[in-house]
């Protein structure tokens, strides 16, 4: 294994910020942590790259204790945490220098590593690090975390609050990067993003819904989801959220996705139930769940 | 029915130095829309979103905000707007009630009122037993739903949402946009940015920013009719893919 977690519980006073968890990392596997803020992602990162001392359970990263062992984590693991924590006033060039020193090694060593992400910053090698673009931060403290080579490669939400052409850019850096033999954890709260995970841990309130594929948690949705939609999509969720057969209607993209308590049903029901609510351009489609559906439908 | 306009625009420009930030933006937005304001990073959202709200002066065009000229009424565009963004929403270290009494004062309202409103929205938020507790102890999600209504307290005709929903859950993130669907039948403007392209589909109208200017602006229904693809996600990355 690459990481393997049992049993971690770690609490700060009176919140529990993760609660007994346990999961498995295989070695060259994407592996996503799922979960909106305050899951305790960010706890499980920090016992995993030994900062942070658990308070109960064992945890192993490249087949070292993270608190017994956790020099040679250190020099195994690179790390890029949620905030943005380089140099600032240093250059983007002096940063990366610093953390190949650091590591007792030189950019040149590892160039093939970081190469197709540090050319696309090279450019702006002499501005400070402080200086550059979300985006560009973002892909500098990627190559500040390769830069050593590490076995296992930890991300805490390397993409939130980044647009959408750049996380689609991101997440193929990733894949490239697996393709190199590092394992990668990373975590992040947008669930389109668990779709190019091999695995995913969905987690809320410091306990783990669900592991596995994307495919499989989404396979296991135990109901027939329905697009619904009509002319005004408020006084639909109105009116569905009274109808007395709902089992649940959240809001999605140009539809509403509706569960019915019986499954199957007649679609025509409703639809008569819809129009004598009121609503016009009624339409009920059976579509496939999500990783959002399935998350919501585990963390009711 | 034609509604009135309670943004509108024209040719408004934010330069620094020769680097237009934005670009001679021109559009219109009318009363009880929920008009989504998406774009890349650094194309240039939010700085238009300051001038909207009356905190930085244009460098040329004009903007009228409630009715208000983004030059020379500035307080009178903020006393008509709520505003809400996720970097800055309530004080930590207040607990519910007192944000709310806070905020009232802030927005001018008379001691009964906000009395009135306080009680109202405690109780529409379900907020009863924890309404001397702490907001820094709450739960990101109530945080951020606490904060939207906060920003409605002085019922203004338009509220600014900055990326509100970000790094909320999925079943919070949907009972926010339900808060917003009922403060836009109610009349309310919602004029709000998102990196979430589900939440783009929710809006009356969208418009995209490229590069400090509007490369987008319609319905998500006839944008994606207009770009021939499924999703607005797919709207999004075109746009901003071509550009490059």
């Amino acid at each position: 294994m690459s990481i393997s977690i049992s049993n971690i519980s770690k609490s700060y006073k009176k919140v529990k910020a993760v609660q007994d968890i346990s999961f498995d990392v295989n070695p060259g596997e994407l592996f996503g942590l799922i979960g909106p803020d305050g899951a305790g992602k960010t706890t499980i990162f920090r016992i995993l790259t030994t900062l942070l001392i658990p308070d109960d359970g064992t945890a192993t990263v490249a087949g070292f204790d993270v608190v017994k062992d956790y020099k040679a984590i250190r020099k195994s693991v690179g790390y890029m945490p949620g905030r943005f924590s380089l140099y600032q006033d240093l250059t983007v060039e002096e940063n990366l220098t610093f953390f190949a020193t650091i590591f007792g090694t030189t950019i040149e060593e590892n160039y093939d590593l970081i190469e197709d992400i540090y050319v696309q910053i090279e450019p702006f090698k002499d501005r400070r690090a402080g200086k550059l673009s979300g985006g560009m931060k973002q892909k500098l403290a990627l190559c500040c975390a390769l830069i050593h080579k590490p076995k296992v490669l930890f991300l805490d939400e390397p993409t939130t609050g980044v647009d959408l052409v750049s996380r689609k850019e991101f997440w193929e850096m990733l894949k490239r990067l697996q393709k190199k033999d590092i394992t990668i954890l990373v975590s992040t709260p947008y669930m389109d993003e668990a779709a190019l995970c091999d695995r995913i841990a969905l987690i809320q309130d410091g306990e783990i819904l669900e592991i596995d594929t994307p495919e499989a948690i989404v396979n296991k949705f135990p109901k027939t989801i329905y697009n619904v939609g009509a002319n005004n999509i408020y006084k639909l969720i109105k009116a569905l959220q009274s109808y007395e057969h709902l089992y649940s209607v959240f809001p999605f993209g140009e539809f509403v996705h509706y569960t019915d308590k019986r499954d199957p049903f007649k679609t025509s029901d409703l639809k008569s139930y819809l129009e004598n609510a009121g609503l016009i351009d009624i339409s009920i489609d059976a579509t496939q769940p999500n990783i959002e559906d399935a998350f919501m439908e585990l963390a009711k | 029915m034609k509604k009135e306009n309670v943004i509108v625009a024209e040719e408004l420009t934010k330069a620094f130095g020769d680097f237009k930030a934005v670009n001679a933006i021109s559009f219109e937005v009318k009363k009880g829309e929920i008009f989504g304001f998406l774009g890349a990073n650094g194309a240039g959202k939010t700085t238009a979103m300051k001038m909207l709200i009356g905190i930085s002066k244009p460098s040329s065009g004009t903007a009228k905000v409630a009715g208000f000229d983004v030059y020379s009424q500035t307080e009178s565009i903020k006393k008509n707007i709520g505003y809400m963004s996720q970097k800055f929403a309530l004080y930590d270290d207040l607990t519910v009630k007192e944000n709310i009494t806070f905020f009232g004062g802030i927005y001018g309202l008379s001691r009964a009122k906000i009395k009135e409103k306080r009680e109202e929205l405690i109780s529409e938020l379900g907020l009863e037993n924890i309404s001397n507790k702490l907001v820094g102890s709450l739960p990101l999600g109530w945080k951020q739903k606490l904060s939207f209504s906060v920003s409605l307290l002085h019922e203004p005709k338009i509220v600014f949402l900055d990326e509100p929903t970000g790094g909320v859950d999925p079943i919070t993130r949907r009972q926010f946009w339900e808060m917003i669907y009922k403060a836009a039948d109610q009349g309310t403007t919602i004029f709000v940015t998102t990196h979430y392209m589900d939440e783009a589909e929710y809006c009356d109208r969208v418009s995209i920013m490229v590069e400090g200017k509007i490369e987008a602006l319609d319905t998500p229904k006839k944008l994606k009719e207009q770009f021939k693809v499924a999703s607005m996600n797919d709207v999004f990355l075109k746009l901003a893919r071509n550009i490059e």
